[in-house]
Parts: structure tokens; sequence; C-alpha cells
């Protein structure tokens, strides 16, 4: 409240402080503020990092002492084809289900985003399956999946489709898990979109009007264009995000049929705390960070050239 | 005329498109209402034949629900406020503090936004092993309550607060203390907010870390303890989907509850495409 009281032009300049002690006070107080979230930074992430490099050199049980093993952890990965199932059927989630889930949000936004006055109630209850436990709602998917009666199933009959026994069939386990976390992860996406298509100046598309395009060249060229920084955004959050599924694949499926859709965060669980092989998990862990990093990466390089910025 | 029209098949897909995402949802809380007997039936039925309320009590009998909802409350609200409080300390730092080596330090913060929570997962667990941390409060919160995340997102917003403001207080007599906690944290109570519902909801549903470093009933959560409730007791259908039921309903308030810190916390931090 002091803030109103002190006109800022009645403040008299003053002489000027000795400028090194004032720098000195003021990395002192830095560190001060920063130190809290430093010391648990280091630990609990920076320090595990570098950690879970030396563990992945290691031929560990968590019980007896280590083993120095060197490469082998990570040449082994190399014959191992439940790992390369795991990348594989990551991959195939994360090709199918990012796309979807962007698909989806997009398309909901736009709809929201029509002005309408009750927009909001719509919106709440849009967001609700994201507001929702995935490992509660990962069971009600298993009953709605059941063969014979599942309301997925019933749905289908009714337009003369035989369903599949979707969670414990090798072709339809993954659809029917993708399925599940469009519809479990769209509301994230679908409120950014929203903010970024609110943001988007009403001129522009009255400029683009008065220049005679049709509905879809100002979709083209003014939506997509302006949403760029939201698609980035969203684009790569869901890539990281479903590089980690994890809890309704344990679930639904269990990784089943097979290794049918044993996710690469399932497999790097199962080796550390169900076969107590910390080393050869903390090598799969590193493997999935790689992907992670490279696959960032070469989103900002596109980012540079694709994404725009209004300032 | 044509508008008319157009709003018209914009409200009518906006109903038939919320009622059919609406249907897991409320299959779970019609389930949950079934008889044991129609809700295991080989072919399941929709609506129950009876209802029946006392599925609740029966649910919280089979398994320690309410130890479970505040072992989740303990455990996603110890996290969230450890971390907002550290982050928000920290991005004041970022925001408004000069010292060597900020930038260096910042860039490697917001590099390990990109790292997995399975590459810290081993180490992690390792360390929380040695420090006797298995089972306890200590051990599930502390780890989980710093994250890069936070710090960006609140330096971000701190960024925007017009500088004058502060040193007007400076001026005024304020050391950098009072400026932060008089100045800067009333003015950023959305985007804390913000940061509190994403974190509060994110470890509400935490299934992994939970899953490895609590052993009994004394600090499970519920992302874990419905994963019990199948391994014990078969598929119980209604019970199940009733303790899901139970489960859900906390967070979808405090989410309704919150829900426009969290829409404007994300055209805040500019994600939004400003």
């Amino acid at each position: 409240m002091a803030v109103q009281t002190v006109p800022r032009t009645t403040t008299p300049p003053g002489p000027p402080p000795p400028r090194r002690r004032r720098r000195d006070g003021q990395a002192r107080a830095a560190w001060l503020f920063l130190l809290p979230s430093f010391i648990g930074f280091a630990v609990f992430t920076a320090g595990p990092v570098l950690a879970a490099g030396v563990i992945s050199l290691l031929d560990w049980n968590l019980f007896s002492p280590p083993t120095f093993a060197g490469l082998d952890n990570f040449w082994r990965l190399g014959d191992d084809p439940t790992f390369w199932s795991a990348l594989v059927n990551t991959g195939y989630f994360t090709l199918a289900s990012v796309p979807l889930t962007i698909a989806v949000s997009l398309a909901l936004a736009l709809l929201l985003n029509r002005g309408l006055r009750r927009i909001a109630v719509f919106r709440s209850l849009l967001l609700l399956p994201y507001a929702t436990i995935t490992v509660a709602v990962a069971f009600v998917w298993i009953w709605l999946y059941i063969p014979t009666g599942g309301l997925v199933n019933a749905v289908l009959g009714l337009v003369g489709i035989d369903g599949p026994a979707w969670l414990i069939s090798d072709t339809w386990a993954m659809p029917a898990l993708i399925l599940m976390s469009v519809w479990k992860g769209f509301g994230f996406g679908m409120v950014v979109f929203l903010a970024g298509l609110q943001a988007i100046p009403q001129q522009l598309y009255e400029a683009a009007r008065v220049d005679g395009a049709s509905p879809w060249q100002s979709f083209r060229s003014v939506t997509i264009p302006m949403l760029s920084p939201s698609f980035f955004f969203v684009i790569v959050t869901s890539i990281i995000g479903s590089f980690q599924v994890f809890d309704q694949a344990l679930i639904m499926t269990n990784g089943g049929p097979g290794t049918g859709t044993t996710t690469l965060v399932m497999y790097i669980y199962r080796t550390g705390f169900e076969n107590y092989e910390q080393g050869y998990a903390a090598a799969q862990s590193l493997v999935l960070f790689a992907f992670i990093a490279v696959i960032t990466g070469i989103q900002f390089l596109l980012q540079r050239r694709l994404v725009h910025y209004d300032n | 005329m044509t508008t008319e029209l157009t709003r018209r098949l914009v409200v009518f897909t906006c109903f038939l498109v919320t009622a059919v995402t609406l249907i897991p949802v409320v299959m779970m809380v019609i389930v949950a209402f079934q008889s044991d007997a129609e809700s295991m039936a080989a072919t399941p039925s929709f609506w129950p034949t009876s209802w029946h309320p006392e599925n609740l009590e029966r649910a919280f009998d089979l398994v320690p629900l309410g130890q479970y909802l505040l072992n989740t409350v303990i455990f996603a609200g110890g996290t969230t406020l450890l971390e907002t409080a550290t982050a928000a300390l920290a991005a004041y730092a970022f925001a408004r503090l000069e010292f060597r080596g900020r930038g260096v330090l910042f860039g490697i913060y917001l590099a390990t936004l990109m790292i997995p929570t399975q590459v810290t997962l081993i180490p992690q667990f390792v360390l929380v092993a040695k420090l006797q941390g298995i089972d306890t409060w200590a051990g599930m919160i502390i780890p989980h309550a710093f994250t890069a995340l936070g710090v960006f997102l609140l330096r971000q917003f701190f960024l925007g607060i017009p500088r004058d403001y502060e040193e007007a207080a400076r001026i005024d007599g304020a050391n950098r203390w009072q400026a932060f906690t008089r100045i800067i944290l009333p003015l950023a109570v959305p985007a804390i907010a913000t940061l509190a519902v994403f974190k509060f909801i994110g470890q509400w549903n935490n299934l992994l870390w939970p899953l490895v470093i609590s052993n009994t009933d004394a600090t499970r959560t519920i992302p874990v303890g419905l994963q019990a409730f199948q391994d014990t007791h078969g598929t119980q259908w209604n019970l199940l989907l009733m303790a899901a039921t139970v489960t859900t309903v906390p967070l979808i308030v405090i989410f309704f509850l919150t829900q426009r810190w969290f829409v404007r916390g994300i055209t805040m931090s500019g994600f939004g495409g400003r």
C-alpha cells in the first residue's frame, strides 16, 4: 500500500550507491532466494540424472553390492526383443495419439469459439475427462470395452459391425488404448487452442474478408499461423507425455496381449522394480531420454521456421 | 436466417459432442450403483434394474478408501505447497535479481524440462531408500516437490510485473524480502494458483512414484489403492467403480472451482499464442 503513498516524481535521485557493493548484495540476496529450489533441484533432479548415467554402467539388484558392467546394459538392449517391442509400441502410440488428440482439441476449440453465450458450460463439461483420475477411468474403459455387451461393441452392433475383443486382440488393444488416451487428454489442448483463438485480433479476419478470402482461406492464412505457438506448445507437451504413457496401459492391458501394449515406461518399471535390474532399467531410461531429446530438438529447430510469434 | 441456422447447428453439435464425451463418466457412476450380479454379468447392462446406494459403504469396508483419500490429500497437498513456495522464490531471483551465472543456471533448469521422470525414477528411489525414506511422507513428497516447470511459469509472470511497483516500495524503505512478499506475491496470485492447480491435479493422478515408494496403507494413495482393489478382489465392478467415483469427485470439484484460474493461467503464460 506504500506504493501509492510515494509519488515517484517527487523522489529525489539521491547519491548513487557504490556500485560494486550494491551488486554483491544483490547476488547474495539472489542466492538466498534461489537456495531452497536449487538444493532440491540439485539433489532430486540434476544429481539423479547424473546418477542414472553411473547406474546404467552397473550390474545392480539394489540388495547386493553393484559390479561394474561397462556398456553391457546398452549392448543388451540391442538383442532384447521386449525392449524393441516397447519402443515400437511407444512410437505407434505417439504417432497415433498425438495427431488425433490435436485434431480433436482443435476441432472442439473451433466449435466452442463460435461466440456462444453459454460456452463456459460446454467448456467445463468437455474438460471433465481431463479432470478425472487416469487409473479410475481406465477401469471404466475396461468395462466399456467388454467384447459382448460392452457399450463400445453394443454401439458398433447397431450399425452392423461385429466389434473385436478390444483389449485382448493383437490388432485392437493398442487402438483401444489410444482411443481412451485421446478421450482423457484432449481437454488440455482444447483450452490452449481456445486461449490462442481468442487472442487472434478480429481485424485480421476483417482484412482477409475485405481481400476476398473464403472462410477456408482465412482459416489457412490467419488462424493457422496465428495459432502456431499454441500448436508448438501442445505438440511438444503431448509428445513428451505420450512417450511416458503408463497408467492406462498398466490397468487396461497390463502390457498384453504378449508384449503388444508394453510401453517403454512400463518396461523400465518392470525391469527396475519387478526384476530388480537397476542398471539395465537406467540404460533403458537414458535411451528414452535420448529419443525425447532428439525429437524435442528437431521440434525446436522446426519452430524457428514455422512458428510465428507476434512480437 | 443463415446465421441463426448456423448458431443452432453449433449448439446442437456442442450438445452431441459433450454427451458422447461424458458417457464414460456417467457409466462409472451408474455401474457404481448396480447390484453385484448385474455388474458382473457376462453381458453388461447399462441401466440398473435396482439401485444400491449401500455400495458406497461396502466399497469403504472393502478397502481403506478414506485413508487413501487422506493420503492423497497429504501427498498432493504437500508437494504442491512445497513446490509453489520454492518455485516462487527461485522465480523471483531469476526474474529480478542479477547474479553471476544466472543465464546458464536458468538454461540448465529449462533443459531439465525435457527429462522424462523415468530417468530420475531409479536414482531417486535409491536415494530415498538409502535415507530410510521408503513409506514415509518425507520420502514421498520431497523428491517430487521441485520442478523447473514451476520456476519457468512463475518467472514468465514476474517478468510481466512492472519494476516501478517494487522500486517504489524499495525507496519507501522496504527490503527485498518485503518487496517480494508484499508487492510481487499478491500480484502473482493468479499465476501461483495456476501452478498450484496443475501440480495438485498432476500429483493426485500420480501412479508411478507412489507405486514405487509406498508399501503400506499408511501412505498408499488413490491411484495405487484402486489398483490394489483389482488385484485382491477380482473385478467386482460395482464396488470398484463406486470407489473410482468417490475418489474422482473431489478432483473434479477442485478442478471446477479453480477452472477460471487454470484457463487464465494458460492464456497469461503466453502459450495461448500471444
